[in-house]
């Protein structure tokens, strides 16, 4: 990602906010400029719940360039608890605990660092809930 | 220093990353005597000083129960910065909501540079000039391979937002008070991975001067003495120096045990008194005085003297207390520390 564009997304990624189509309703997550389903411009921002379950997972062991260092790494589809799912990487825990349906929350991690000079790109990933 | 009365903490939070590695683990790399503790925590690959602050920052937002727009400032107390110019500060205050009005930036003062920025916030909040105010200490240190520190070097942080009444304070700051001079104890240079030392030099003169310096000078300026206060919490870069600071200052194990994490967590650096006092403040009831007293090398100490407030009773639920993170853990072995750590070449 080039520092402008993370730099534009920090805030949506950094606290978890999507968008909301005024005209239909739907949410999306990441953001993009127009409704999804309906094609509508007229979009809200809106906070995403922070909490959810795994629907499905998967261990990636060989992953895309700059990923090298985390691999083996788990990616999930998780449904927040407002219904809004969200493809993401899941961490502090080993592939053999995984479980479908378990609790998940957001936290707050390096999600990509441009070698020894770059920036550090920070967001999201989900771990199980700590309560 | 005096402080204006109702003054205090409006919530607290701690973050502790997963990994620990045995002391005994390094050991049977490099060899070695005794080990000075258990066990250490130790950041995941993704995770770094930035992203501990966060998550104790965001934890005692929750716990304060306040907008974060009312927010004034955000210290990050670090000697383990990600970037060597960019504050870390801002990132937290974007992360929690917190931008665009507000004061940020990074305190350097070895293990003490979050009891510093306390300071700051309390000095911040008592004159008026901001509703809130947040001070974070959160280090994830290095201890060169096969060095003393190494067994203990950790990863962790607490963060602590200041208010005055009305605002609701779950512990109220009666006084504060520091004892720096210059000490050559320990130090990092610019560009250098892992710090220099003076081996015996860390104790009599740096950090036993200091701590008993600081506690003895804050409780001479407010009367009180050991007998006074219920717990109190030491920084603890091993298991020895705290317990021997209570001793010589005559306070009970029982007073400084509910605080001492370091066995099974290690020298978490700028995290390890505000963590301390987290812990102490996860278990103390109303009424119940604290002392607490960080040490930075360099060298310089931070005391300050608290009143649990009513409020603490309400919140205690509300988010993880740090024994959860202390029991949050999974094992690695020196490889995979290795790894985490950038320890091996590619
Ligand atoms: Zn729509």
């Amino acid at each position: 990602m080039s520092v402008p564009r993370y730099w534009r997304e920090t805030k949506y990624r950094y606290r978890l906010i999507g968008q909301m189509c005024a005209q239909c309703g739907s949410v999306m997550f990441p953001r993009s400029g127009v409704c999804s389903p309906c094609g509508s411009v007229d979009l809200e921002e809106v906070k995403l719940a922070e909490t959810g379950h795994v629907v499905t997972w998967t261990v990636v062991r060989n992953p895309p360039a700059g990923y090298m260092e985390y691999a083996p790494y788990l990616v999930a589809l998780v449904e927040l608890d407002d219904g809004v799912r969200v493809l993401s990487q899941l961490v502090d825990i080993e592939p053999i605990k995984m479980k479908t349906g378990m609790r998940v929350e957001a936290a707050f991690r390096r999600v990509k660092v441009d070698g020894n000079s770059g920036i550090i790109e920070y967001g999201y990933k989900f771990r199980p809930l700590i309560e | 220093m005096k402080i204006d009365r109702g003054v205090g903490i409006v919530g607290y939070g701690a973050y502790i990353p997963m990994n620990r590695l045995r002391a005994s683990e390094v050991k049977r790399v490099w060899g070695g005597s005794g080990t000075p503790i258990e066990e250490k925590s130790v950041v995941a690959m993704d995770e770094d000083t930035i992203t501990i602050a966060v998550e104790c920052a965001r934890y005692a937002v929750k716990r304060a129960g306040i907008d974060p727009q009312e927010i004034g400032a955000v210290y990050v107390g670090t000697e383990s910065k990600p970037y060597a110019v960019k504050p870390s500060g801002t990132v937290v205050a974007e992360a929690i909501g917190a931008t665009p009005n507000v004061l940020a930036a990074d305190y350097e003062f070895a293990c003490k540079a979050g009891t510093e920025a306390f300071q700051t916030c309390i000095g911040l909040v008592s004159s008026g000039m901001m509703k809130y105010a947040m001070a974070i200490g959160a280090d994830t240190a290095q201890g060169r391979p096969g060095d003393a520190l190494e067994y203990t070097a950790s990863c962790g942080g607490a963060a602590y937002i200041f208010g005055k009444k009305p605002a609701r304070t779950l512990a109220e700051i009666e006084g504060s008070c520091s004892y720096v001079t210059d000490t050559p104890d320990f130090w990092r240079r610019e560009h250098e991975m892992y710090p220099r030392h003076g081996n015996r030099f860390t104790g009599e003169p740096a950090y036993f001067k200091h701590v008993i310096g600081a506690a003895k000078e804050l409780m001479g300026e407010l009367g009180t003495e050991a007998g006074d206060y219920k717990y109190a919490v030491f920084h603890q870069p091993n298991v020895k120096f705290p317990i021997k600071a209570a001793r010589t200052l005559g306070f009970s194990m029982d007073a400084i045990k509910p605080g001492l994490i370091v066995p099974f967590v290690g020298n978490t650096y700028s995290g390890s008194t505000p963590l301390g006092l987290a812990a102490t403040l996860d278990i103390a009831d109303p009424g119940d005085r604290i002392l607490a007293v960080s040490y930075g090398s360099g060298a310089g100490s931070d005391a300050f003297s608290l009143t649990v407030q009513d409020a603490i009773t309400n919140d205690r639920r509300l988010e993880p207390a740090v024994s959860r993170f202390v029991d949050r853990k999974r094992y690695i072995d020196y490889s995979v520390y290795s790894k985490l750590r950038g320890k091996i070449v590619k």
